[in-house]
């Protein structure tokens, strides 16, 4: 789509959406500014903190975050947690253990053996499999978060327009289908998960504001670090690259002058 | 053209080593004292871009392998390991992701290059019909490439690709079918077409590189066509490739660059298509399955036919078609410079190439101002054959070229007495 536009703006052509929206058409994106856009953009620290605390107490609970490891979470560019902080993160969560040295995948009362999580460890999945995951979800399947951002037209604005969609007044003539719910900025409109987030739904450790769109624009922040945990590098090591090769191309530039100085051409 | 060598070897070893293995005094000739035309612009830059992409590409391409994983069920993993665990991964893939997209950036002002100055034409016949080899193995290498990550669109483009050969099926019963299910190495994109396109996705660009050496050979025999596209008549009119080109070159190569690490540092997924951070599912089809940018003229040529079978031969034809290009040109006059009809169709084919790849990106049904694209890609296609078949045969004998100058030193110092002695 990106690319669709860039090409009609170098034709000369408009690329006209229809004049008429029917019903069932995305509605236009919300248009955010992201601490992390342009070329010396970073992650927020506090949004991706409080993106965290979004993901774990809400997100979590139907969508799986597989290719984040714990560890993760303390390194320079992401949220930045302290090794104590994250390794606090990752004791409370609940890792499968089995088999054991004796082979066992159980305990005595028949339970899947387990074990605390350590900072190797990657984020467990809320369902063992797809199957489970969509029978506890109508039949739909949440999709893993690990690249979400990056896996969609639109990147984050696209799922900021998600989570904070619902609550829209349905347009007359369209019905939801039963057992979904109405959210103009999903394709068909008709979308399988139950609004997310409700205001004041998480508490920030810091007391900052926790309305819908705050939450929102927190677990966007996270979720896009997520998909791209290197950005901060790639954008300061790029600063560094387009200087050096300006600089190598002015005096490459003035090389080239001088060698062709006495010789029309 | 390269005439007598100049190389005198310096020193006890390089005159040992003269006589055994001549190799110093080879570089020397091609590289160094190289005749090359004193006029050549901007445009001539890209022949040294292109070799710094390919350098680029298989550098690290090579790097990558030892990361990645050529295995259905591991492959996008091990992509996505490659962007965050391994060090500097992010940086090698999109590179060498981002390198494909300004090496056909870089190919297509090549190839519009020679289309406008003549570089075709006799005595260069063979070196056009290598470029076209050249770039008809660029598109099946990174055709092959897009596959590798094994995400939504890598997986339903090779699905829709190798399915064209099944529209071989309309001329022989089961033949295409027979072909695709070859290539597949399966009854359908599965593992072993991961493993048999990893594999010779990493042959060509050496196959590659061996095309690009016989296309500097047979440059270096005629020697460089020029913007005049008139025959170098003597040593005024040249200047030795080093240092003049490989000075001009660097500096174009150092502008090249910046725009490349632009896109590798600040827009890395501009050209890519977010489906393809999605791991392949045979289950779910894309809403459009879309190549990327540098092959939508094509798609949009193929998509533009009803039917199936004369689609792919249109598509294919379209290639082949550029090979025939140093025969279908009558004229006499090899650049556009001094043929004033034959400049304007060249602009309006570029034109066209511009259109289709617009028409390609859209989908099939796609209404525009009240038109139907399928149509405006249906003349495109119309004028990208009739640009070769009928206006350059036809234009080439009913044109009256504008006059050409004596020599490209009386065109560049206006008098030729004032050429300094070289």
């Amino acid at each position: 789509m990106r690319f669709t536009l860039s090409l009609g703006l170098i034709l000369g052509l408009a690329v006209a959406s229809p004049a008429l929206a029917a019903n069932g058409d995305q509605w236009p994106l919300k248009s955010m500014s992201w601490s992390f856009d342009g070329p010396l953009g970073t992650y927020n620290r506090a949004d991706l903190q409080h993106g965290f605390q979004v993901y774990k107490e809400v997100c979590s609970a139907c969508h799986s975050l597989n290719r984040i490891a714990f560890h993760n979470l303390s390194e320079p560019g992401g949220p930045s947690f302290t090794d104590v902080q994250m390794k606090a993160i990752a004791a409370a969560y609940q890792i499968d253990a089995g088999p054991n040295d004796k082979g066992e995948t159980v305990d005595d009362k028949g339970n899947p053996l387990k074990r605390s999580g350590t900072p190797a460890d990657h984020f467990p999945a809320p369902f063992a499999n797809e199957e489970a995951a969509r029978t506890a979800n109508g039949g739909a399947l949440p999709p893993d978060l690990s690249l979400i951002v990056k896996a969609r037209v639109g990147g984050p604005d696209y799922v900021y327009s998600i989570l904070t969609g619902f609550h829209e007044k349905t347009p007359a003539g369209f019905k939801v289908t039963p057992n979904k719910y109405f959210n103009p900025y999903f394709i068909g409109w008709n979308i399988s998960m139950p609004p997310p987030l409700t205001d004041g739904q998480v508490t920030f450790v810091d007391g900052a504001p926790n309305k819908i769109a705050d939450e929102a624009y927190a677990v966007v922040t996270f979720l896009a670090w997520a998909s791209e945990p290197h950005l901060e590098d790639r954008h300061r090591i790029g600063v560094g690259v387009m200087i050096f090769l300006i600089v190598l191309s002015g005096l490459l530039y003035l090389s080239y002058r001088q060698v062709w100085k006495d010789t029309p051409h | 053209m390269s005439g007598p060598s100049t190389y005198v070897p310096q020193t006890g070893f390089t005159r040992w080593l003269d006589s055994r293995l001549p190799i110093l005094r080879f570089s020397h000739d091609t590289m160094m004292t190289f005749p090359t035309p004193r006029n050549l612009n901007f445009w001539y830059a890209f022949g040294a871009i292109l070799t710094f992409c390919l350098a680029v590409q298989i550098v690290t391409g090579i790097v990558l392998a030892m990361h990645y994983v050529p295995n259905a069920n591991m492959a996008f993993d091990s992509v996505e390991n490659i962007m965050r665990d391994v060090n500097y991964g992010w940086l090698l893939r999109y590179v060498h992701a981002n390198g494909a997209s300004m090496f056909f950036l870089a190919v297509y002002i090549h190839m519009f290059r020679g289309l406008y100055y003549g570089s075709y034409k006799a005595p260069r016949e063979v070196l056009w019909i290598l470029g076209v080899i050249i770039y008809l193995l660029m598109v099946m290498t990174a055709f092959m490439g897009y596959v590798l990550p094994w995400g939504q669109m890598s997986f339903w483009a090779a699905t829709v690709i190798t399915n064209l050969f099944s529209s071989l099926d309309q001329l022989v019963p089961h033949l295409g079918t027979t072909i695709a299910t070859w290539l597949w190495g399966d009854f359908a994109v599965g593992d072993a077409t991961l493993n048999r396109f990893f594999s010779l996705h990493y042959l060509l660009p050496f196959v590659i590189a061996g095309v690009v050496g016989l296309h500097i050979w047979a440059l270096h025999v005629p020697g460089n066509n020029n913007p005049l596209g008139i025959d170098v008549k003597g040593p005024q009119d040249t200047v030795p490739f080093h240092p003049y080109y490989t000075a001009k070159d660097a500096f174009y190569v150092g502008l090249f660059a910046i725009l490349f690490a632009y896109l590798v540092f600040f827009a890395p997924d501009f050209v890519g298509n977010p489906d393809n951070y999605i791991p392949a599912n045979p289950l779910v089809t894309p809403a459009d399955i879309v190549p990327e940018w540098y092959l939508l003229p094509f798609y949009a040529m193929l998509r533009s036919i009803p039917q199936k079978l004369i689609g792919v031969l249109v598509l294919g034809g379209a290639i082949v078609t550029l090979a025939f290009i140093p025969w279908l040109d009558t004229s006499r006059v090899r650049s556009n410079r001094f043929r004033p009809l034959m400049k304007q169709f060249f602009w309006l084919f570029v034109l066209d190439c511009l259109l289709l790849g617009y028409c390609g990106d859209l989908s099939v049904d796609a209404v525009r101002f009240g038109i139907p694209m399928v149509w405006v890609a249906r003349l495109g296609t119309a004028y990208y054959y009739a640009f070769f078949w009928v206006i350059m045969p036809v234009v080439g004998l009913i044109e009256t070229p504008k006059p050409l100058p004596d020599s490209i030193a009386k065109s560049v110092l206006g008098n030729p007495a004032a050429a300094p002695a070289e």
